[in-house]
Formats: structure tokens, sequence, C-alpha cells
């Protein structure tokens, strides 16, 4: 037994460190891949995300041939007692023309808070083909209680969006954020759904019916 | 599987002529110690044989709680939290608990035994990686009694549901995870380490039986996926933990992400979990049917294909995320394409029986039960790949049917097919025969009786992971409560057999079984403790 093991312990040790190797670069690889995911999702649209930042018009002329209908879905976070509105639910718009629409946010709840509207585009081919010239998803809103602000979205359909995509749809979620380092933590486990600080109300839709 | 090894018998070791050469060995502790030291391949085999048990024993009870209060519409037994819980904890106990240390435990008793090896290549290692299971899973188990309960999450543990929604218990069940994670890759790099340098002189690679060339592919599925996996659950961590946004769309991050890494790991993992299945009924039905294996080659080449194709095909787990068209179709084409090397290994399984002399012992009707039963829970997974239809079957009772099918008389019944078939070598003793056929019959109808009606209330829409059901499904549901039942209270057979036959029974030779010409037969039944310590002649077998 010993002088077989004796014999071939180099070629185990060689083995292990080759599979240690590959252990390593499949441990980095794994996170290797987010940024990879968020690129590879950037440079094709497939998750839906629009740019974070604000982007320019594309002078073009606007195709008149072509409606597409842009509709608006807004939706709230359990635990955070905001609400979003859009008023307009849906508008037709011609691929090229600039559009501007308003959203309302309120807080209803008796604290004030920070959140950032999230948004995300169906068909996610689309996502490549809208641009955000004002958005009020670039930044966090901070509101008081009770405090309600009108936020203008300036959106441009490009004409190269693909003939088949009749109808795009934008959702914004709602999520808290943080308000700073020292409450960080409070306002992440708050937004747990267990949360029981009796900030409920802002689940449902309109507890603001004395507002 | 609980089989205890012999005791250490001098006079049955030919250890004695180079007994010099290795003096750690003269200093034996007793009793308990002597299991928690031990490095001897054998007696860790065996000790991930019982763990394994252990864990399919307590995961079996989580199911049958699950079943219990699917027996009738309604809520009966217990509250839907705690349901989620028994779902989540049944599928977490099975795979890393039960499947993955039962293969872990063949592979440390019979590799070394069937390549001529005299242990495993890194005997302190392979300990350790044992002793971390145990900590693992009683870290696991313990989360059912924290505050908030264990994880209730399902099995798959998709964030946001597992981060943001998740008990606080889930950072123990992180942790788990990755202890458990560890002991799966030592294992498996101590598999690779003994397969490529311990075999005996004048074995090639395309030597070696089906179940060492299985285990060997499968241990690189595991150095491959496993880091992926520890590197999943610590962005978890980080997201509960450290205000990271891995998974977090309020922060920027994505819920699809954890998935596209999630089953990139476990896409993989399942093929882990069939691989070592496919070696052990590659090597049991050429015994009983006392015929070569047809197609020893291409079994190979197909194992290493599936293997390889395991890493194209993750995405049809998640048809409904909202893939684009051409993904959808990439998957759907990459999956369907593993039915060929799939099929090619049923194939061969019966050719090999065709014209064969063959005769049914307990072994034999595990492993035809494995290859028919296997092939149905195949075919619903050529029916789940295709992506419009998966559409119809996402998360309802047909998929549980589908790999339920694979794992239950697939991966478990593999197991105990391996079992039977050696028992003998184990234990010195044949297990009692009429027991075993009981015990197989009472499985093999439990079985069928509670997986097959999951098709007809999967198809007609009955949600999973779900304790309530309209009144339609009713009939199917207690059909497959009655059937849970049987084949859970069957297996206190099996643990009676293994019992009875570690302590007793029709005396074994060494060659135990008719058509048995692997090297493992070559050493007397019970193996001696020490096997192998010169290495044995071989001489190649034509395939």
């Amino acid at each position: 037994m010993t002088d077989v093991v004796e014999d071939r312990s180099p070629q185990v040790r060689r083995t292990v460190v080759k599979t240690l190797v590959v252990l390593a670069g499949m441990f980095g690889f794994a996170f290797a891949l987010v940024p990879l995911y968020d690129v590879f999702c950037q440079v094709t649209g497939l998750n839906g995300k629009t740019s974070t930042s604000a982007q320019t018009l594309v002078h073009e002329e606007v195709d008149t041939e072509r409606t597409v209908t842009m509709q608006f879905v807004t939706r709230g976070s359990a635990g955070l007692p905001w609400k979003l509105e859009a008023h307009s639910r849906q508008v037709r718009v011609h691929p090229g023309q600039s559009t501007e629409v308003y959203f309302t946010f309120r807080n209803l709840g008796d604290q004030a808070l920070v959140a950032r509207a999230v948004p995300s585009v169906t068909p996610s081919p689309a996502s490549l083909h809208l641009r955000k010239l004002a958005c009020f998803c670039f930044d966090n809103q901070r509101l008081a209680p009770g405090e309600s602000f009108e936020a203008p979205l300036v959106f441009q359909l490009t004409r190269d969006l693909p003939e088949e995509i009749k109808t795009v749809t934008l959702v914004y979620t709602l999520y808290p954020q943080d308000q700073g380092p020292d409450v960080a933590v409070a306002t992440v486990a708050d937004g747990a759904p267990g949360s029981d600080k009796g900030r409920r109300p802002a689940s449902g839709e309109d507890p603001g019916g004395e507002a | 599987m609980a089989s205890l090894p012999p005791k250490h018998r001098l006079e049955s070791s030919a250890s004695e002529a180079s007994s010099a050469g290795h003096d750690e060995h003269h200093y034996r502790p007793g009793g308990l110690m002597r299991w928690v030291l031990t490095t001897n391949h054998k007696e860790i085999g065996t000790l991930y044989l019982i763990f394994s048990l252990t864990m399919f024993l307590i995961g079996g009870v989580f199911a049958l709680v699950v079943r219990a209060e699917l027996f009738q519409p309604g809520l009966q037994l217990v509250q839907p939290e705690f349901f989620n819980q028994m779902t989540t904890m049944h599928g977490l106990i099975m795979v890393f608990g039960a499947v993955m240390p039962a293969f872990v435990g063949l592979a440390n008793w019979m590799v070394p035994l069937q390549i001529g090896a005299p242990d495993m290549a890194l005997p302190r290692l392979n300990n350790f990686s044992f002793w971390l299971l145990p900590i693992a899973f009683t870290l696991m188990l313990s989360t059912l009694f924290m505050p908030g309960g264990a994880p209730n999450f399902g099995w798959t543990f998709y964030a946001p549901l597992s981060t943001t929604y998740a008990p606080p218990s889930t950072t123990f069940f992180i942790l788990s995870l990755h202890i458990a994670g560890i002991s799966s890759i030592l294992g498996a790099i101590n598999i690779i380490a003994t397969i490529l340098n311990l075999r005996a002189p004048g074995m090639r690679l395309m030597d070696m039986t089906l179940f060492v060339w299985t285990w060997l592919i499968t241990a690189f599925l595991l150095i491959a996926v496993m880091p992926v996996l520890a590197g999943v659950v610590t962005m978890m961590l980080m997201d509960i933990n450290f205000g990271t946004s891995f998974f977090n769309a309020g922060g920027g991050g994505d819920p699809v992400l954890f998935q596209h890494l999630f089953w990139f790991f476990g896409h993989p993992e399942v093929y882990i979990m069939i691989l070592p299945a496919f070696g052990i009924v590659s090597v049991i039905i050429p015994t009983f049917a006392r015929k070569r294996l047809f197609g020893y080659a291409s079994m190979v080449y197909a194992t290493a294909s599936i293997a390889i194709l395991s890493f194209l095909v993750w995405a049809h787990h998640m048809f409904v995320v909202g893939l684009p068209l051409v993904a959808e179709l990439f998957f759907m084409y990459s999956t369907m394409l593993i039915a060929v090397p799939t099929g090619v290994k049923v194939f061969n399984w019966i050719t090999t029986l065709f014209r064969g002399s063959i005769s049914f012992e307990p072994a034999m009707l595990f492993a035809i039960a494995f290859v028919v039963l296997f092939t149905i829970g195949g075919f619903s997974g050529l029916m789940l790949a295709i992506s419009p239809a998966d559409f119809q079957y996402h998360d309802t009772y047909f998929v549980v049917a589908h790999f339920h099918y694979v794992l239950v008389p697939g991966a478990v019944f593999s197991i105990m097919a391996g079992v039977y078939y050696w028992l003998p070598k184990w234990t010195g003793h044949y297990p009692h025969l009429r027991l075993s056929q009981w015990h197989f019959w009472l499985s093999m109808i439990g079985v069928n009786l509670t997986f097959f009606p999951m098709h007809f209330s999967g198809l007609a829409g009955m949600p999973r992971r779900i304790p309530d059901y309209s009144l339609q499904f009713a009939d199917f549901n207690m059909l497959s409560s009655i059937g849970a039942f049987m084949f859970g209270f069957s297996q206190l057979l099996f643990v009676v057999i293994v019992i009875m036959c570690v302590r007793g029974g029709k005396k074994a030779p060494a060659k135990a079984w008719d058509g048995a010409e692997d090297l493992e037969w070559t050493v007397p039944s019970p193996a001696p403790l020490h096997t192998f310590e010169h290495p044995p002649q071989y001489r190649p077998v034509e395939h």
C-alpha cells in the first residue's frame, strides 16, 4: 500500500492543485457573471432595463405611419406607504415623436422617506428604443409625511423600434432607498413584509381618502 | 445502506507482509473515536451511507407531512407557513443530504475496490469531508426551531423570496449550504485524485467500470458548479446582511439574475444526482443478464455529452421569466438534444438485456425498475422542454411528477439497487431474499401510486407548493397520499433488511453474483478493512 501511495503522491498533488485552480476559477466566474450579465442585458436590452441617466432626443422625422400604444403601470412596495400615479394610463405615440407625461408621488405615511421608482419595459427589446430625456427615475425622491410631488417623464420611441411591437408597457415600481448611512439598516428592515411599524396603509390603494 | 463494516481482522487482511510500511494503522482507537477518526475508505463509505439513510428518513417524514396535509382539500393538519417549510426542507434534505451523500458513500466504498486501489488518494481529507455533513445538516435542521421558522421559499430559494422576504433563519441555511458544498467539493477532489492516479497497473481509463467513469464525470461537474452555488449563496448573504443589491431591483440588481446563476448550478446539479445512478445500473444489468455491457464506449461518451450539455440548458427552468424568443428556442432545442445521449444509454441497457440469461435478484429488480421509470421521467422531461407547452406545465404538479420520477425511481432506486448488489461484499451475507422482494414491490407500487397521478393533477392545473387545492383534484391527491405513505413505510422494511444483513444471513462467497466480473469481486466477502495493499494483477477485459 505505502509504496503505491508514495510513488503516486506527486501525481495526486498535481491533480489536487489542478482541481483547486478550476475551483477558484469557477468561484470567480460566478461573481464575474454579475457584471457580465449586466453588460449583456445592456447590449441586448433583454432585462427591460432603461438607461439610468438622461439621454438626448434623437432628431428624426416623426413616423406618422405607425402608432404605438405606450402604457404606464405603477406599483408600490410592501412597507413603503407611498403612492405613485400616472396621470394618463396610456398614450398613443408615433415613433420619433417626443412626449411628456406626468406622474404624482404621494407619501401617505407619517414619516419622511426616500424611495425611487425603478423602471422596467415590456417587451424587453423595446427598452433599447425608449429614450428618456427627463425622468424622475434617475434620482431618489424624498417626501415629507403627506407631501405630494408631480414629476414629468419626457420620452421618445426611436423610429427603429421593431415593426412587430405595437404596445410598449413601462412599469415603475417604488422601492424604499437608504436614507443615509445611519438609518440605512432600519429602512431595509422596515421594508420587509413582516413590518409591523404601522405603515400598512401603504400597500393598498386608497387610504388617502381624507388627504 | 447502513451496513457496519467488518471488524478489523488481521488474519483476513493481507497486511502483515508490509506492515512495517504503515505504522499509523497499528494504533486504532476503539469505540466511537474509531468512527470519528477513521481514514479508511470503507468505514467512511459506511458513515456516508448511514448518514444518507438517516437524512432520507427525515426528509421522508417531511414529505409525509406534506402528503398528509394534501390528503384532502382544505387545511387540516398544518398551517400554510409550516407547509412551506416542509416542502422546502424536504427538497433540501433529499437533494443535499440524502441523494448526494449516498452516491459519495458508494463511491468511497466501491471506487477503490473497482480500480484496485488500497484506499482513497486523500484519506484524511475524506474523513473531514464526511464530518462536515452532520454539522451542515444539524445546522439546517435546527432552523426548524428558530424564531420565524425554517426556510420556506422552496428548495430553489429564489431571490427576493429568499432575501428580502426570507425568515431570519436564512443566514443559517446559507451557512449550512456552504458547509455541505465544501464537503461535496472535497469529496469530488478526492474521487478525481483517486481515479486518475491510483488505478491498478495496466488499467486504462477505458477499462474502468461505468460506475467509476460516471463518478469521474460527476466529480468534474461538482468541481465546476458547487463554487457557483457557493457564489450565489454568498451573494444572498451579502444582500441580506450587508446591504448589497445583487438581486434587489430597488438597488439596481436583478432577481432574474438569481435564477440564471442558480440554474447554472442547478441543472448540472440534477445530473450530479443521476449520472452515478447510470453507472450503478450499468454494472448491475450486465451482471444479472450475464452478458458484457452493450456499447461500453458509447456509454462513456454519452455520459460525457450529457455532462457537457448540462451547462447549456439551464434556462429551460426559466421559460416563463420573459426570455426573448431566440433564447426560448435555443434552450428548447439544446434541452431536447440531451435526449439523444440519454436515449443511447437506455438503448444500451435494453440491448444488454436482449438475449441475456436474466435472473431477477433484488438488485436487478431495482435496476430494471430504474430503466423503465427513469425513462418515463425522461419523457415527461421532454414534454417540459417544449417551451410553449411549458407555459402550461410550469409550476404545476406535472413538474413535481417529472422530477420525482427521475429522482425517486431514478436516483433513489439506483442507490437501493447498488446497496442490494454490494451488501454481500460489505457484510459477507446476502440480504433476506423474500423481504427484499417485498421491499421492492411495495416501493414500486408505492412510488407509482404517489407520482403517476401527479401528472394528471398537474396537467389539470394544480399548482406546486400550495397546501390547499380545489375540489376537482381531490381524488388524484388522495391516491398520491396513500401511495406516499405506502412508499414511506416500506422503507422501514429496507432498514430492517439492512440491519438483518449486517447481523447475519446466508454467507456470500467472494464472487457473490454469478455474472459479476469486476475487481471488487476478487476480494473476500466481507471485504477486509485493507484491500489491494499490493496492486492486483489486472487483465484488461475486452469491451
